[in-house]
């Protein structure tokens, strides 16, 4: 398991260097969205009309963060559950987004999507927000604020701790480490 | 009859809330250190110590330790020689909720069930509180708080079993809840389990099961020995902190039972992330 530290937006190339389980610190722009904006941006695509950012290469956060107290970019931001957001996430791999950011196992659909276009499925530690948020470092509401906590967010982020959990080759972190550690009586 | 003011509920709800939206509790804190200490798995390991330098830089920066900084739920004990001056305690609990999620920068996270609306602009700012109150002798008032998360409750269940289930059913069904369940509700977790009662009563149980201190004993030794037993089987699954394979997936099991009807066996398994965000005044 290899440590990389990588800056967005992400290439095939990139991509395709990450393993199952390796850790990863992210730089760069990455772009928030939840169940609520995943629906609206898909919806996009399927018309064909622009979106409020540019998919290739891009890197979605799936969080919905705490106001930020006066004078800070953002409040506490740990990532959310995922499989909420399998539905919508093919369609924006499909699309040229290359990463996510979440919590919790998704489902084969996404797992697929990660083998044919070159995805990650990247895991941040939950109920960390308070260590997350502090690496952040400028968040901007660039769409749908009347969502709240689940507008879309422009983010600049330094050293943005993550691990692989699913790669470009169809493994998956959390069968993997599951097998290994199950106690079978 | 002893009078409270109702200005002092208040400000001791806003006091619980602002403080356990950044502050871990020692017994969870400490649950999680000795976790670090004895996880095999290397990923694993790390992600609990990111979680304990969570903790910390929530505490000395007074940051949320968690973006969902839940609903508030309340376990209220009201002695029958108290009264509040100046208006109903559910009012003062629920003004109290409002200004410590205000006043902490906490997110509001409730909403309508199908417009999804955040009821922040017509009910306010989190509420309404979930508030359970209990009728007891004296002349005080206990209030339990607890914060809690969509993830962790997103996998809880209840079921009711024939009796012929057993203590073997009971553990059958932990173990496939959690199983199920993996790494979304951010373990290592906590496992409230309600026994007994009626369906509803089992389920309010397991919730209130989730307040007790990690590590405190449970006074019944045939309840001990079981949530020992759960706890190790659960243990044995493998899932790990967030999911990504270990030997701690769990923290503690915590059970609260009920006397229950000859025909009934009601079980609930109600789920804490490794956030337990939880505290405990007397006024």
């Amino acid at each position: 398991m290899a440590t990389y530290t990588l800056t967005t937006p992400l290439s095939s190339e990139d991509t395709k260097m990450l393993k199952a389980g390796d850790t990863v610190f992210l730089n760069g722009t990455i772009y928030t969205a939840r169940d609520a904006a995943h629906k609206r941006l898909v919806e996009l695509i399927e018309k064909g009309e622009e979106l409020p950012f540019d998919l290739e290469g891009s890197v979605i956060y799936f969080v919905g963060p705490t106001p930020p107290k006066p004078g800070d970019p953002i409040g506490s931001a740990g990532p959310t559950t995922s499989y909420r957001m399998d539905s919508y996430s093919p369609t924006m791999l499909k699309h040229g987004s290359k990463g996510m950011i979440g919590k919790g196992k998704r489902n084969q659909a996404v797992k697929d999507a990660c083998v044919d276009y070159d995805g990650i499925y990247f895991g941040a530690t939950g109920g960390a927000g308070a260590l997350l948020g502090k690496q952040i470092k400028s968040a901007e509401v660039i769409a749908y604020p009347e969502l709240g906590p689940e507008a879309v967010r422009k983010l600049e982020v330094e050293n943005f701790p993550v691990t692989v959990i699913n790669d470009t080759y169809g493994n998956d972190l959390y069968q993997m480490g599951r097998e290994q550690y199950e106690v079978k009586d | 009859m002893r009078e409270i003011e109702y200005s002092e509920v208040v400000k001791a709800v806003k006091d619980m809330i602002m403080y356990s939206g950044t502050d871990l509790p020692q017994d969870t804190y400490d649950a999680l250190k000795e976790a670090m200490e004895e996880e095999k798995s290397r990923v694993s390991k790390e992600v609990i110590r990111q979680i304990l330098e969570n903790a910390d830089i929530a505490k000395d920066e007074k940051r949320p330790l968690c973006q969902d900084t839940g609903l508030a739920v309340f376990f209220v004990k009201v002695g029958d020689q108290v009264k509040i001056k100046g208006g109903l305690l559910k009012d003062a609990i629920n003004e109290g909720t409002e200004k410590g999620y205000t006043e902490g920068y906490l997110r509001a996270s409730t909403c309508e069930p199908f417009s999804r609306a955040n009821l922040k602009d017509t009910v306010g700012y989190n509420l309404p509180a979930i508030i359970h109150f209990d009728l007891v002798a004296g002349d005080k008032i206990d209030i339990e708080y607890a914060a809690k998360g969509g993830g962790s409750e997103n996998v809880s269940r209840a079921r009711v079993f024939p009796p012929a289930a057993g203590k073997e059913g009971i553990i059958e069904y932990v173990k496939e809840v959690i199983s199920d369940a993996g790494g979304n509700p951010c373990p290592p977790i906590t496992i409230g389990v309600g026994i007994g009662g009626t369906f509803e009563k089992a389920v309010i149980s397991s919730k209130h099961a989730l307040f007790r201190d990690i590590g405190s004993v449970n006074p019944d030794p045939e309840m001990a020995e079981l949530e020992e037993t759960i706890l190790n089987e659960v243990n044995k699954l493998g899932i790990g902190a967030m999911g990504m394979g270990g030997t701690k997936t769990a923290l503690a099991v915590h059970i609260e039972a009920n006397p229950c009807h000859i025909a009934s066996l009601p079980v609930s398994v109600n789920v804490q992330c490794h956030s337990s965000r939880h505290t405990h005044i007397t006024l």
